[in-house]
């Protein structure tokens, strides 16, 4: 059985993350999966969320917008659309963010031509950002 | 025999030439450090998709999604890509040739182009192959989005059923010095794990485990397979911008040498004619007196 995880983060822009790690979650699209060295060979789309992983004591967050990941068991690839580290995020610019987001959405809401999947996407993001900015425990993933 | 005059204004002439493209290639050096910043940026996720897509086919039957499915090769598509602009050495040279080789070898398949770079289609328009469709100004600056757009075309022509293979033909960047030519094959997605270099070392020690998924195996094909194709041609777009500035930049920094070469030569000849000429006049001068005396 192998001891330790690679995980790999990419997004089309640039290579956020890769090492060896020995736990991770990811934000799939219908909730967190959480991901020992030696799982199962698994693929899956992720939501927007947190990517948690553990490394001896210490852990890491990284914001992960919509994409895939594939689990084999010594490697977690993570191909994200967009994805950010936690000291990488600007909280002040995710909070605007999210203002703007929230605004948009409540002032369309009796709009019946809202494109909902892109607002609500916005927001999810924004939201993501923020709680990997945080550090903030989890919270269940809740996609559109 | 030409004159003082003549040489000089040769080279002069040549001066002109080399100023020109001493800037060309101050504009390509700055051209190219964006352009390979972005095509390295884009190589991760390039190989993390392929690599992704690959170890996912082997592990579903043939047939799970129409973009895996092999057919009879019975008609193709090849996509090229050029250059905006010439004056870059052998760089659009190379691609056209290449692909004119190519479909010369595959003319029983009724090959049919995309071409992507105001070169290329300038150099087919003329040529009896027919094209599917024309994008220039793809490589200037590459567009994911843009990208995107084709590659949603070559999906749509390919599941229609309208060929049976895509192929990719495309300048790499592999250092300023040096350009590779790379023909790929686009669709269907190949199986074989070695079936390009790169991705043999990956993929080759895993034994094919059947694979969990999350979503259903079509929905999830369904998309990955299309963005697949997407990051492929987006490579192929950024890494041959970054190899036509690294091009352009190598000729005309040979080319402002060649010239400072020529006005040397010139400048060593023009000194010899009006060496010549004083000669000559002393001697008119000498026996002329002579004569007198």
């Amino acid at each position: 059985m192998a001891e330790a995880l690679m995980l790999e983060v990419v997004t089309p822009e640039r290579e956020v993350d890769r090492e060896s790690v020995a736990e991770v979650q990811l934000p799939g699209l219908s909730g967190y999966l959480g991901i020992l060295p030696g799982h199962t060979p698994l693929l899956t789309q992720l939501g927007i969320g947190s990517l948690i992983y553990k490394k001896g004591a210490e852990s890491g967050f990284i914001a992960v917008i919509g994409g895939f990941a594939e689990v084999l068991p010594e490697r977690v690839t993570v191909l994200a659309e967009a994805a950010e580290r936690s000291e990488e995020i600007d909280v002040a610019r995710a909070l605007a963010d999210l203002a703007e987001a929230e605004k948009r959405l409540a002032a369309s809401s009796t709009d019946p031509n809202t494109d909902w999947d892109a607002m609500l996407k916005s927001v999810a993001s924004a939201r993501a950002r923020l709680e990997a900015a945080s550090h903030g425990a989890p919270s269940a993933n809740k996609e559109t | 025999m030409p004159t003082q005059l003549d040489i000089k204004r040769r080279i002069r002439s040549v001066k002109n030439t080399q100023q020109i493209t001493r800037a060309m290639k101050f504009v390509a050096a700055a051209r190219l450090r964006r352009a390979q910043e972005r095509a390295f940026a884009a190589r991760p996720y390039a190989r993390a998709i392929s690599r992704l897509v690959r170890s996912a086919a082997l592990r579903v039957p043939e047939g799970a999604h129409s973009l895996l499915r092999r057919r009879e090769e019975k008609r193709i598509l090849l996509l090229t890509v050029s250059g905006e602009r010439g004056l870059c050495g052998a760089f659009n040279a190379n691609v056209i040739r290449r692909t004119l080789e190519f479909l010369r070898e595959h003319s029983a398949q009724e090959p049919t182009i995309i071409v992507l770079g105001r070169k290329i289609r300038d150099a087919m328009r003329k040529q009896r192959w027919k094209i599917v469709a024309e994008h220039v100004d793809v490589t200037a600056r590459p567009e994911p989005t843009r990208a995107a757009e084709i590659a949603n075309d070559v999906t749509a022509i390919y599941e229609r059923g309208e060929v049976d293979s895509v192929y990719i033909v495309f300048n790499e960047f592999k250092s300023v010095l040096a350009q590779n030519l790379k023909l790929e094959k686009l669709l269907p997605i190949e199986r074989d794990p070695a079936s390009t270099i790169e991705e043999a070392q990956a993929s080759s020690k895993e034994t094919p485990v059947d694979y969990l998924f999350e979503q259903p195996p079509d929905e999830l094909f369904g998309r990955l397979l299309p963005r697949y194709v997407q990051v492929q041609i987006f490579r192929a777009l950024a890494e041959s911008a970054a190899a036509e500035h690294a091009a352009r930049m190598t000729a005309m920094d040979s080319a402002t040498n060649n010239a400072g070469e020529l006005i040397d030569q010139l400048t060593l000849y023009m000194n010899k004619v009006r060496q010549a000429a004083i000669t000559k006049e002393i001697i008119e001068v000498v026996s002329g007196a002579a004569s007198a005396a």
